[in-house]
């Protein structure tokens, strides 16, 4: 075993395997992607369950909570350009909630510090719905709202 | 008519403009969003991955001859990429043949790397782990021409002849519904429900259009060739289906890629 | 082996913008195949971007991150030259880890 990474080991005090290795810079970042996977919070199928499986509850509007660039109507729902900006200070993460999907979360982010509060990503949606951009800042949880029309274009999408 | 029936008349008027009007404006703000929505799309194109895979596949030795597309002319010289789908489709001395772009590849694999007509064009159109070798080549292709004008020639006979197959079957209506592409694509202003259609009879309807195909198509998840433009209409024409790499696909091809000469080619496109 | 993503660091001031675009099929288990079978949900679930040790972003993901993902973001630091990695791990365990330097 390399010696740095024995070293790293052996500091013990109550880390993680993985925040030690990741402490000795040994992390590799196929490593670091094997983090959980928070399955309960992706099999929820309202907006309030899913705020609730990630730690939440009673989100409060804000208006510190941006969408930008994400238009009204989405010419398909298989590909829908969402990018949301967070003025809320210390936001840790950022997900989006899109309420009359299947399955309402698609996607979060954790935000370290010293990286923007703003995510742009591309999310499914199966019909016209809510999107929400929920935010965890300080422990407590804000949220912001966009109804996204969905519709099929021309002749047979 | 008498002076109470014109009173109500001019009301009618006055309530038909005033509704004509309010739709005009739901339909440019609708008009607005959805273009809103092509902008944002713009930012990541997925057929970036496509270009990459087709780099790679153009380099690598393949087939049973194991050659590479290095040794493929498109017609600026084996190998050479750059510029060469703006010249497209063009008369191929050596497969004394009109090609299109997708047709020239097909060819390459058969006389040069060896397939079978068959396996060359087994997958033309990808389906999700259905891959198709074809459209990230031509990904590969047509973004080697990015940003240079369209320059189809006809100088030769065997052009002017498919340029002319190719108006004639514009034109031509058939099929269970009667359509000729010109039943869409004839005329300025038309649409179906929010998708425009460009006028492919005009300089600038044919321009706009050609130069943003091939597109990675949102709603398919795939990268999809202007072969599988043509024959998705036929499709929706209730046509007989377009055979791949057919005199019928390069003709139309030919038709309309002539038609826009001068205009910078902008693809691979996005598109919903 | 999956497919490489393309990756695109430039940094402006003090701050890096990375965009990524992924290869992935991100299927969400509702589609049924032309036999009417279901087709299994394979969908990318986490993804950690890091710049010299650092974890710049992490992200948990379900099937309605549309296919062939594309993510953008931004953090203060790297510097032209530098790199940033971006790993993805699937609901099938499979990974890809791709590296770009910073413009």
């Amino acid at each position: 075993m390399d010696p740095a990474r024995r070293q790293a080991l052996r500091t013990g005090s109550g880390m993680t395997l993985l925040a030690l290795v990741a402490a000795a810079g040994w992390l590799r970042p196929e490593e670091a992607a094997a983090q959980a996977w928070n399955k309960s919070a992706f099999d929820t199928k309202s907006v309030d369950d899913t705020v609730k499986a990630l730690g939440g509850s009673a989100p409060a509007q804000s208006k510190d909570i941006t969408f930008v660039a994400t238009p009204d109507i989405a010419e398909n729902g298989a590909v829908v350009p969402v990018s949301i900006v967070s003025n809320v200070p210390n936001t840790q993460a950022i997900a989006i909630l899109i309420e009359k999907n299947p399955n309402t979360l698609a996607a979060v982010f954790d935000i370290p510090a010293g990286t923007d509060p703003a995510i742009s990503t591309r999310v499914k949606m199966a019909q016209t719905s809510n999107v929400y951009a929920l935010v965890k800042a300080d422990g407590k949880f804000h949220v912001a709202a966009k109804e996204i029309k969905v519709t099929l274009g021309g002749c047979g999408g | 008519m008498t002076a109470p029936m014109m009173r109500v008349a001019a009301a009618i008027a006055a309530v038909g403009a005033v509704v004509t009007f309010g739709a005009a404006l739901a339909q440019d703000r609708t008009a607005d969003e959805i273009a809103k929505y092509r902008e944002a799309l713009q930012d990541g194109n997925p057929a970036e991955l496509y270009e990459a895979r087709g780099e790679e596949m153009w380099k690598a030795p393949r087939g049973p001859n194991k050659v590479a597309f290095t040794a493929c002319d498109l017609g600026q010289g084996p190998g050479v990429v750059k510029g060469a789908y703006v010249q497209l489709p063009r008369y191929f001395p050596d497969a004394n043949r009109v090609q299109d772009l997708e047709s020239r590849l097909v060819w390459c694999m058969v006389h040069q790397q060896g397939y079978t007509e068959a396996e060359a064009t087994k997958q033309p159109f990808g389906n999700g782990s259905k891959r198709s070798d074809l459209e990230a080549l031509v990904a590969y292709v047509v973004g080697q021409s990015r940003g240079m004008p369209m320059n189809v020639s006809l100088d030769r006979p065997q052009m002017k002849d498919m340029y002319a197959l190719g108006e004639k079957m514009f034109f031509f209506r058939g099929g269970t519904h009667d359509f000729a592409c010109s039943t869409c694509h004839g005329d300025d202003g038309k649409r179906i429900r929010l998708q425009d259609l460009p006028n492919l009879t005009t300089r600038h309807g044919a321009q706009k259009a050609y130069t943003t195909w091939p597109a990675y198509r949102v709603s398919q998840g795939e990268l999809r060739t202007f072969e599988w433009r043509l024959n998705d209409c036929f499709r929706q024409q209730r046509f007989p289906e377009l055979a791949y790499d057919s005199d019928a696909a390069i003709a139309l091809t030919t038709y309309l890629a002539y038609n826009a000469n001068g205009a910078a080619y902008d693809g691979p496109g996005i598109k919903r | 082996m999956p497919d490489p993503m393309k990756i695109r660091a430039n940094h402006s001031g003090d701050t890096t913008e990375v965009k990524v675009l992924m290869n992935h099929e991100m299927e969400t288990g509702q589609r049924k195949d032309s036999q009417g079978k279901v087709i299994p949900a394979w969908f990318i679930q986490t993804v950690t971007a890091t710049c010299n040790g650092k974890t710049v972003l992490s992200a948990q993901w379900g099937p309605a991150v549309a296919k062939n993902p594309f993510l953008s973001f931004k953090f203060k630091g790297g510097a032209k030259g530098d790199k940033v990695q971006i790993a993805w791990v699937d609901n099938r365990g499979e990974k890809r880890m791709d590296e770009a330097t910073i413009a």
